[in-house]
Order: C-alpha cells, then sequence, then structure tokens
C-alpha cells in the first residue's frame, strides 16, 4: 500500500516541467540552456524576486532600491531597471543620477561616462527573506512568550508544545554543559541564533516562492560569525586571554611559535563557523538546482523522450536530497549554536589549577 | 610519471579545481567513514549509550565537512573566476 503510493508519486510528480527559462525574444536567436547560469542566477542576490517566465510573461515582484549615488541618496523600483524583454537598462533617477545594473551589482555612470559602482542598500531578495524570517520568528515567540506569561507552569499546548522541547533542548543539552553556570546570561543569543538559522534554511527549502538563498549568503553568516566572536571577546575574563598569550606548559623558547598559532586560532574560529554554514545551505542548494537542470539538459539534448527519462530520476534524486537539506538545515542551525556555546563557555572558564 | 603527467594535462584551465573538489570529497569521505565506524562499533559495545553516541557524532561530522567544504569553496572560487 505504502510502496504503491510512493511510486504512484514519482511517476506524478516526473511529469516535464514545461515554460521555463528559455527567455525568447521576436527575431532573436533562441539560446540553448545554460546550467551554469542559471545555477549562479538562482542562488545568488536579486533585485527583484522571480517566480516563473513563460514564454511572453515574467512573474516578478520588483523591490525597493535604495542607492547613494553621485548626487546624493535615491529611492526608486527595481522595475524600472529591466526593460520588458527582462534586460537590465539605464535609468535616471529622482537626483538625476544614471543607474545601470551590471550582472546584480548596481552602478551609476559618473562624468566621463564610465561605470562605477555606487552603494546599493537595496531591498534586495535575501534582506527581504531577512525580513520575512525575522517577522515570522518575532509572531511565532511573541505568541509563545504572551501564552507563558498567562498558562504559568500548565500543561503546554499548540505552538508552545512545538517549540518548548527545541528550547530544553537548547537549554539543558547546549548551554548548560559548554557554559556551565553562567549559562543564563547568554541563552538569549543562543536561542535567537538556533532559531534563526533554523528558519532561514527553511525558507531556503521552500519552492515556488521564489527561492531565498539567506543563509547561503556568506555576509549574513559572517555577521553572525562577528557577533560570536564579538560576543566571546567582550565576556572573555582574564584566564581566557592569558592562554591566548601564554599557553600554559608552555617551555618560554616556544612562546613565539606559540603565540602567533593561538591568534590565527582565534580569528580562524569564526571563520570557519561562517564557511561552514555558508558551504552547506549553498551546496545543498546547488546539488539540488543541477539535479533539475539535468531534465533541461536532456530536453536540449535528446528531446522531450530523453528528458521524460531522466526526469523520473531527477526528481527521485531531488526529493532525496530535499530531505537530506532537511536534515542539514536543523544540523547546521544546531552546530553554529554549539559551537558558539562552547566559545562562550571557554571565554567565562575560571581557571583552573 | 606518466600519471602525473596525464594528471597535469587534465588539470589544464579550470580542470585542476574540479580535481580539487574531488579530492576534498576523498577527505569527506574518509574522515566521516571513520567517525561513523568508531561510533557504530563503540554503540554496539555499549548499546544504552547508543543515543549520546549518535549525537556526539554527528557533531563530530559537521565539523569535519565544515573544514572539507573550505576546500569546496576554494575549488569553486577557482572554477568561476
Amino acid at each position: 500500500m505504502f510502496k504503491q503510493l510512493i511510486f504512484s508519486l514519482v511517476i506524478l510528480f516526473s511529469l516535464p516541467l514545461t515554460g521555463f527559462s528559455n527567455e525568447s525574444h521576436e527575431g532573436e536567436k533562441k539560446e540553448g540552456f545554460n546550467a551554469g547560469e542559471m545555477i549562479i542566477e538562482h542562488v545568488s542576490d536579486a533585485h527583484c524576486i522571480h517566480f516563473f517566465n513563460t514564454e511572453t510573461f515574467h512573474a516578478t515582484l520588483p523591490l525597493p532600491c535604495i542607492v547613494y549615488g553621485p548626487k546624493g541618496v535615491d529611492f526608486f523600483m527595481s522595475g524600472n531597471l529591466y526593460n520588458e524583454h527582462g534586460h537590465p537598462k539605464a535609468y535616471t533617477a529622482g537626483s538625476g543620477a544614471t543607474y545601470v545594473l551590471e550582472g546584480e551589482v548596481m552602478k551609476y555612470v559618473d562624468e566621463n561616462g564610465e561605470l562605477q559602482t555606487a552603494l546599493d542598500f537595496s531591498i534586495t531578495k535575501t534582506v527581504f527573506g531577512l525580513f520575512l524570517g525575522l517577522t515570522i520568528l518575532v509572531i511565532i515567540f511573541l505568541r509563545v512568550a504572551k501564552r507563558y506569561k498567562t498558562n504559568g507552569v500548565a500543561a503546554p499546548k499548540g505552538l508552545q508544545s512545538f517549540l518548548e522541547p527545541l528550547i530544553m533542548f537548547i537549554r539543558d543539552e547546549v548551554a548548560k554543559p559548554a557554559i556551565g553556570h553562567r549559562y543564563a546570561y547568554f541563552m538569549p543569543y543562543l536561542l535567537t541564533v538556533f532559531f534563526f538559522i533554523l528558519f532561514l534554511n527553511l525558507l531556503g527549502l521552500i519552492p515556488f516562492i521564489g527561492g531565498f538563498n539567506v543563509t547561503g549568503n556568506i555576509a549574513v553568516t559572517m555577521v553572525l560569525a562577528l557577533i560570536t566572536f564579538i560576543i566571546t571577546s567582550v565576556n572573555a575574563n582574564g584566564a581566557y586571554w592569558k592562554h591566548i598569550v601564554a599557553p600554559p606548559g608552555v617551555p618560554g623558547w616556544l612562546l613565539p611559535l606559540m603565540i602567533p598559532i593561538e591568534l590565527i586560532g582565534l580569528i580562524s574560529k569564526p571563520f570557519v563557523l561562517m564557511l561552514r554554514l555558508f558551504a552547506n545551505v549553498t551546496a545543498g542548494h546547488i546539488i539540488i538546482l543541477a539535479f533539475i537542470s539535468l531534465i533541461f539538459i536532456f530536453n536540449q539534448n535528446y528531446g522531450a523522450g530523453g528528458a521524460a527519462g531522466v526526469s523520473v530520476v531527477s526528481v527521485a534524486f531531488s526529493v532525496f536530497m530535499n530531505l537530506l537539506e532537511l536534515l542539514v538545515a536543523f544540523l547546521q542551525a544546531y552546530v553554529f549554536t554549539l559551537l558558539s556555546a562552547l566559545y562562550f563557555g571557554s571565554a567565562v572558564e575560571e581557571a583552573h589549577h | 610519471m606518466e600519471m602525473l603527467n596525464v594528471l597535469l594535462e587534465a588539470g589544464a584551465g579550470n580542470g585542476l579545481a574540479a580535481l580539487g573538489a574531488g579530492v576534498a570529497a576523498i577527505g569527506a569521505g574518509i574522515g566521516i567513514g571513520k567517525i561513523g565506524g568508531s561510533a557504530l562499533e563503540s554503540m554496539a559495545r555499549q548499546p544504552e549509550m547508543a543515543g549520546d553516541i549518535r549525537s556526539n557524532m554527528i557533531v563530530a561530522a559537521a565539523l569535519v565537512e565544515g573544514a572539507v567544504f573550505f576546500g569546496i569553496v576554494v575549488a569553486l572560487l577557482v572554477a568561476l573566476q
């Protein structure tokens, strides 16, 4: 019974998707399907949220652009930067400066007619995804907090009962063993970063809403790692710094070697934190996109029959990769939180001799 | 000697980045394989500690993957230059 259900679902979802991704214009030569370009376009940032293309209609949601150009701050909708065919065109904003998008980089035209990079503070797809995740987090946790205030120690129900095991898991398995008796001071940040990364990872996995890739943006993970680093450094006691400049049990003649190593270790810990989350999420998205684009490559080279044949395999692998990415979403949030807690623990640890 | 020449030929252009990514994947396989192997062994010796061992295994695997992804990101940067 179960096997028949799975089999029929795989067959149903392996009907080839049609009508996507080739932009054809009247009178222009139709380009082939470029898988690398499509994948890069889907995992990078964009100035509009692109849902799908039909032969004549691009379903996009333009986002506001806030740019600091040569003549001050300009505020306009990104729809002005594209013409009807979806290609970038130049736009003269209210202050008189002319902007054009090169790739996804906002550039302005200076006095010599050359393109210079402008300071781009636009609401891009990643920023929009950040706001979306923020809104969901705030709504959910304010409701849960209010329920705690009114319910007290009564049995939890609803959203509270879903989140309470996670919160207690973070407190009892991550914060308390890693930090010790001062765990309550760091709990707000640990809970925030865990649910923030979890929600944004899950947001990136939802199809058809435009494809957000927030935690796969190295700037976002860099800021998270930087905040962990700042909290560690600010709350570090004397023993922590003493371990860096004079590791215990090291003979004096070895110190000129040990101190640079310890300093590099100090910097590399947040760096690896940043890189781990970014690479995991982006690699997962790229693999799923590569499996889907396999269908289009086969369509181009071997016709619809080849595409139908490979789409069975492709969809099966994509489902498997999506499940793996679900596990990775939870795991990466947990590992980031655990490592942050361990760094905090090592910073506030009392010197023991 | 010949093998090295053939490999360097394959590495012309961006092929070396692909080779680097493959070697990084070998590192991931070896590391996580060792972690999984020792975790399974200790779970067989002490079945009541299985849950604890499982969570520690997953944490260690995530840390090893962090190092591997560093290599993959470098290969990607070279390939997409």
